[in-house]
């Protein structure tokens, strides 16, 4: 393994442990709004279509991005907004 | 330079984890949120001003870039802005779905695919691959537009066991050196065609551990981009949701007493599995008249409110708090009890009773709630069934074993629902037939405005 896959490695174990942790406590009512709030963070993907795009020089290479682009940008901006919507619903007793 | 943009990303990923954090508590959740999208509105500028920097993005990649970015963020922000929130399950299963593709799509693009990132672009188009349709076929069966009843296709699992070696064999191929991206597409096709025939037997009331499930998958597929590209966010955002997604699957099964594996291996709630135990007496149930109920309420010290799919599928939760307030003002106790796979994803019902103002101080978990039913006088069930039926205490019969509200121990019960079918674990509730409990066969939401209206007419 090459240090740069090890570091990687690293990294992502370390990210599923704290993400175990992190969210090991989180109390029923809110499953929902994690969920969705975790999926929001999935759409860092959208970093991903743009890097990529700094190698992609071909037509069927732009559609290629172009669908990418698409479904991550719809992932990042759709996944905040709905778990913002979901979460200002959350009130406290009047 | 490299250096700060290094830091940059890290700062993202902290915001990350500290927004994920703050969604721990109903107070400070909304901030942990924005906290975690201004994070990724950072990281995403960040990302512009390197590829402004290097020059290296040829203007059809720009082109490119920027229409499909722009016309799926603009979809995404209408459909996150328009869904009622009885229909949030399948647009969030929706907004995993295309996040999966994504990811898949990057291994597809990435035309350097080194031999380090071999192996992760292999597990990025074939765990993509698989979230993606999995999620849309989810996502369907959410919204009514395929079946929720569990489809079997003929020789569906060996089909898929077949499917999925083959895309194992394609993958070490591709791996061992022959950097031929035809075999990617194959093992990206193998997945799509996996997932579809994954998801399509697994029965409705088994959506909610399946989308946990495709969030962790897509997390994780997330995190192979990250390798294939080397990109610290993408591996660290991808490592919390997986790990997310497996505790949140996890912790659904649990509450359905059901592993993982049973689950995913589709097929429950057929209701032809096992014959009915117990009083399958449907002639023996009790009815009642939404005037009688509302006195019935009226009267009650303690009134315990437990919510269900039914309740979601009639859009009745603003009713449903308001009955809960008029009963409140006339110093009735109310709580609601809610089972953690109530509602189509976990935390559903959390959230419409929380969109019509219900205080989340009333809203009581399983374990909360079970020891407040031998002091309660009326338990108010709507719209749910399998989660309340007793016979889950004995072994034998599809619910055994599941963990289940104790409505049966409170003084009476009242049943609000349209009519004595089945649950999805297709068997009929022996709750039914108890003689404490009466029936009032209506849809949720008229049924909830005439037990208002009766408690406005009797009982002011």
């Amino acid at each position: 393994m090459s240090p740069l896959l090890l570091a990687d490695l690293t990294v992502f174990t370390l990210a599923l442990l704290v993400g175990f942790e992190v969210i090991s406590k989180v109390p029923a009512t809110l499953h929902t709004p994690l969920m969705s709030g975790a999926n929001a963070i999935h759409g860092v993907v959208l970093v991903g279509v743009m890097l990529l795009a700094a190698t992609t020089t071909d037509v069927s290479g732009y559609i290629l991005l172009a669908v990418a682009a698409f479904f991550a940008a719809m992932n990042v901006t759709g996944g905040y907004v709905v778990t913002d919507r979901m979460l200002a619903m959350f009130r406290s007793r009047r | 330079m490299n250096t700060a943009i290094h830091l940059v990303y890290l700062a993202c990923a902290v915001s990350f984890v500290i927004g994920l954090h703050l969604m721990n508590a109903p107070a400070t959740a909304r901030r942990g949120n924005q906290i975690s999208a201004a994070g990724m509105a950072v990281a995403i500028f960040t990302t512009v001003v390197v590829l402004v920097r290097d020059h290296t993005v040829t203007t059809g990649a720009v082109i490119a870039l920027v229409l499909g970015a722009a016309a799926g963020g603009l979809a995404g922000l209408i459909a996150a802005r328009r869904v009622q929130m009885t229909a949030m399950p399948q647009l969030v299963s929706l907004f995993n779905a295309v996040g999966g593709g994504a990811a898949a799509l990057i291994a597809l693009g990435d035309r350097v695919v080194s031999n380090q990132a071999a192996v992760t672009g292999v597990l990025d188009v074939a765990i993509g691959g698989v979230t993606f349709t999995g999620s849309l076929v989810a996502a369907g069966k959410l919204a009514g537009r395929i079946p929720g009843r569990p489809i079997t296709v003929p020789f569906g699992r060996p089909i898929s066991a077949a499917l999925t070696l083959v895309a194992a064999a394609l993958g070490v191929w591709f791996v061992a050196g022959d950097a031929n991206s035809w075999l990617l597409g194959g093992v990206t096709v193998a997945a799509l065609a996996v997932g579809v025939l994954l998801t399509l037997p697994i029965g409705g009331a088994d959506m909610p551990v399946v989308i946990s499930l495709l969030n962790a998958f897509t997390g994780t597929a997330v995190a192979m981009a990250g390798f294939v590209l080397d990109s610290t966010p993408l591996i660290i955002a991808g490592g919390l949701v997986g790990a997310a997604g497996a505790i949140l699957t996890k912790l659904m099964a649990d509450a359905m007493n059901r592993p993982i594996i049973a689950i995913m291996a589709g097929g429950y709630g057929t209701g032809d599995a096992v014959a009915v135990t117990g009083g399958s007496g449907s002639a023996a149930v009790r009815e009642i008249t939404a005037d009688d109920a509302a006195i019935q309420l009226a009267y009650a010290g303690k009134v315990v409110i437990v919510p269900g799919y039914g309740l979601a599928a009639a859009q009745a939760q603003h009713e449903a708090v308001a009955l809960a307030e008029a009963l409140t003002e006339r110093g009735v106790e109310v709580t609601y009890a809610i089972h953690p796979v109530a509602g189509r994803m976990p935390g559903h019902m959390n959230v419409l009773l929380a969109e019509a103002n219900a205080p989340y101080q009333q809203l009581k978990d399983l374990e909360e709630s079970n020891p407040e039913f031998a002091r309660t006088d009326v338990a108010l069930i709507i719209g749910a069934n399998d989660v309340t039926n007793p016979a889950a205490r004995r072994p034998g019969n599809p619910v055994s074993g599941m963990p289940i509200l104790d409505v049966d121990k409170a003084r009476s019960v009242i049943v609000l629902k349209r009519s004595l079918g089945h649950g999805y674990a297709g068997i009929d509730n022996e709750l039914y037939a108890d003689p404490r409990t009466a029936m009032l066969f209506a849809d949720a939401k008229a049924g909830l405005a005439a037990l208002l209206s009766g408690l406005h007419a009797y009982a002011s």
